[in-house]
C-alpha cells in the first residue's frame, strides 16, 4: 500500500521538525483547506537580503497535508524569498516522492500555497499559486 | 424477519465490483449516497429508450406515457410517507432544494423581521444556510437547540426556547453524523402548542424507516430521491395543503402557470405552482421505482437490519483501543458510525482504508458547527444500509487495526 503513506511521510506527521510558530517573525500567513478543515499557518524569519532563516508551522490536517508542510519548510530554510516564489506543485510531490489524485493534491499544495502568499505578501492565497 | 441478504446484495451491481484486482468493495457510504437497485437502473433505462417524452402538455402517446409515468411516481411517493394527496408531494432536485423552496415562499411571505426560526446544532448545512441567508436579508433571529455531550438534542432547552415564540421550527429527524434520531412527532406537537410550524429534514429518515408525515403531523418533510436507492437530480418537499395553498410560487416558467399575459400571470394548482421549467422526468420514475423497491423489501425489515448491523459496528468500534465514537447509543440512533482514531487524520483513516475496498466518508460531513461543537475538524463516518453485512464491518474493523499499525 504504501507508495501514499510512505515511511517519510508518517514520519514527518508524527515527529516533524519545524512545528512551531516563530515569534518574533517578519512573515505570518495562514490558510484553510475548506474541503477537509486542513490548517496551516506558517511564520518565518528571513535576513535583510530576503534568506529565511528560520521557519515554522501550526496547523492539523491529515499526513500529507502536515508532512508536506515539514518538507517544504525542510527544503526552503537557507534559500531566499525569490526561490520560494518560484516553487511550483512538482517541487513539492518531488520532496513528497509520491503521486496525487486531485482531492489528495490540495491537502500536498496547502502548505505551499501559504508559504507563497506570504513571499509575495498577499492579502488573501489563491490556487494560482501553486498551479 | 430478517433480511435475504444475498438476494439483496444481487440487486444492486456496484456492490459486485472490485475497488481493484482482488478486492471486493465494501460501500459503508450511504448515508452520502445510497448504491442503486437494478429495478431503478432498469426504469430509467425503460424511460429513455421507451417512453421518452416532455410531460403535461403533449397529447401523442410517448407524451402521455411519460406523463402517466411521473405522475404514477407522484403517487407511490406520497402512498409511501402517507400523504393525504398526490397534490402535496412537489417534486425539487433534493432535500437541499425543498428547504430553500420553503424558505423563498413560506417564510418571504411569513416572517418579518424580528421574527424567529428555531433549529438545531446537529443541523445539516442545507439546513442552516437557507435561514441564515433568510436572517441577513429579513432581519429574521435564529435559535439553535443545544446538543447534549451524548449526542441527543436537550428537549427541556427545546421547550424553553419554544417560549420565545418561533414562527418555524426546523429539525433533522435523523442527524446525518450522529445517527440520532430525534423524536420528531412529539417536537412537531411541541411546536404546534406553542404556535410555529415545523419542516422535517426527512434527508436521513425517509430512506431508513417508515415516515408518516400524518401521524407526525408534519407541516413540511424535506428529502431526497438518491439516498433511497433513486438516481440523484430528484427530490421532494411534502406540505400540507393549506400552508402550500398560501404559498407564493418559487421559481418561475412553464408548467407552474395556469396563464401568462405580457404583464401578469396566475399560478397553477398544486403540485405543478412549484415545478417550473421541464423536471428531471426519468429521475422521478427512477424514485417511483426506488419507493417500490424498499416498499417490497419492507421498511419495517429493513429498519430493524440496520440496527442490528448499526449495533454490531458500534460494539465492534468500540473496542479498538483510541477509537472514539460519536453520537448516542445504538437505541437512539440509525446506521451511522461516525468515530475519530487517536493520532490519525479522518482522511487518512479514509484513505487508508479504501486500500482495502472499504469506502467510508472523512470531514464534516456539511455539519461543521456540529464538529465545532465537538472540538474536532472531521471525523470518519461509516454508515450502512439494507445491503451491508456485519462481515464488512469486521473488514471495517480490520481496516482501522492496520490504520493504527501503519501510524504505528
Amino acid at each position: 500500500m504504501d507508495d501514499l503513506y510512505r515511511e517519510i511521510i508518517i514520519e514527518r506527521y508524527k515527529n516533524p521538525s519545524h512545528r512551531g510558530r516563530l515569534d518574533p517573525h517578519d512573515i505570518q500567513f495562514a490558510d484553510n483547506n475548506p474541503l477537509c478543515g486542513d490548517h496551516i499557518e506558517i511564520t518565518l524569519r528571513t535576513a535583510a537580503d530576503g534568506t529565511i532563516e528560520d521557519a515554522r508551522f501550526e496547523g492539523h490536517g491529515c499526513a500529507i497535508s502536515q508532512a508536506s508542510a515539514d518538507l517544504l519548510l525542510d527544503s526552503v530554510i537557507g534559500k531566499s524569498l525569490e526561490d520560494v516564489r518560484r516553487l511550483n506543485k512538482q517541487d513539492v510531490l518531488d520532496l513528497l516522492g509520491i503521486e496525487l489524485g486531485p482531492v489528495r493534491l490540495k491537502c500536498a499544495l496547502l502548505s505551499l500555497k501559504v508559504l507563497k502568499a506570504g513571499a509575495y505578501g498577499l492579502g488573501e492565497a489563491s490556487d494560482e499559486l501553486v498551479e | 424477519m430478517s433480511l435475504d441478504l444475498n438476494n439483496i446484495r444481487k440487486d444492486f451491481p456496484a456492490l459486485q465490483r472490485e475497488t481493484s484486482a482482488g478486492v471486493p468493495l465494501v460501500y459503508l457510504d450511504s448515508t452520502a449516497t445510497s448504491q442503486k437497485p437494478l429495478a431503478v437502473i432498469g426504469a430509467m433505462n425503460d424511460f429513455y429508450r421507451h417512453s421518452n417524452a416532455n410531460i403535461h402538455r403533449g397529447v401523442h402517446t410517448l407524451a402521455e406515457e411519460a406523463t402517466a409515468l411521473y405522475e404514477g411516481a407522484r403517487e407511490k411517493v406520497a402512498a409511501f410517507i402517507n400523504a393525504p394527496s398526490a397534490r402535496q408531494i412537489i417534486y425539487t432536485r433534493n432535500t437541499t432544494e425543498s428547504i430553500n423552496l420553503v424558505a423563498h415562499t413560506w417564510a418571504r411571505a411569513n416572517l418579518k423581521a424580528g421574527e424567529r426560526i428555531l433549529l438545531t446544532e446537529m443541523e445539516h448545512h442545507s439546513n442552516l444556510v437557507p435561514w441564515q441567508i433568510l436572517q441577513t436579508e429579513r432581519g429574521v433571529e435564529l435559535d439553535f437547540i443545544p446538543v447534549t455531550e451524548d449526542g441527543l438534542l436537550d428537549l427541556d432547552a427545546y421547550k424553553t426556547l419554544l417560549a420565545r415564540t418561533p414562527k418555524l421550527v426546523a429539525f433533522t429527524q435523523m442527524s446525518n453524523v450522529l445517527g440520532t434520531i430525534n423524536p420528531a412527532a412529539e417536537m412537531i406537537r411541541l411546536a404546534h402548542q406553542a404556535g410555529a410550524i415545523a419542516l422535517v429534514d426527512g434527508a436521513q429518515s425517509v430512506p431508513h424507516f417508515r415516515v408518516d408525515v400524518q401521524a407526525l403531523d408534519a407541516d413540511f418533510l424535506a428529502f431526497s430521491a438518491h439516498k433511497m436507492c433513486g438516481p440523484t437530480g430528484v427530490g421532494v418537499l411534502y406540505g400540507k395543503e393549506d400552508l402550500l395553498e398560501s404559498m407564493p410560487p418559487f421559481l418561475g416558467g412553464g408548467d407552474m402557470i395556469k396563464e401568462v399575459k405580457l404583464r401578469s400571470f396566475k399560478p397553477n394548482s398544486l403540485p405543478y405552482k412549484f415545478e417550473a421549467g421541464t423536471p428531471a422526468i426519468a429521475e422521478a420514475v427512477g424514485l417511483g421505482a426506488a419507493v417500490d423497491y424498499l416498499t417490497e423489501v419492507g421498511m419495517d425489515h429493513i429498519a430493524a437490519h440496520e440496527h442490528e448491523i448499526t449495533e454490531y459496528a458500534l460494539e465492534r468500534l468500540e473496542e479498538i483501543p483510541g477509537v472514539k465514537l460519536f453520537g448516542p447509543s445504538a437505541d437512539k440512533k440509525g446506521g451511522v458510525a461516525a468515530f475519530t482514531l487517536e493520532g490519525v487524520h479522518p482522511h487518512d483513516v479514509a484513505q487508508i482504508l479504501d486500500r482495502d475496498g472499504i469506502a467510508v466518508r472523512a470531514g464534516h460531513h456539511c455539519a461543521q458547527p456540529l464538529h465545532e461543537k465537538f472540538g474536532i475538524p472531521a471525523t470518519s463516518r461509516a454508515s450502512f444500509y439494507l445491503y451491508n453485512t456485519k462481515a464488512e464491518v469486521d473488514l471495517l474493523a480490520n481496516g482501522i487495526y492496520k490504520v493504527k499499525e501503519l501510524f504505528g
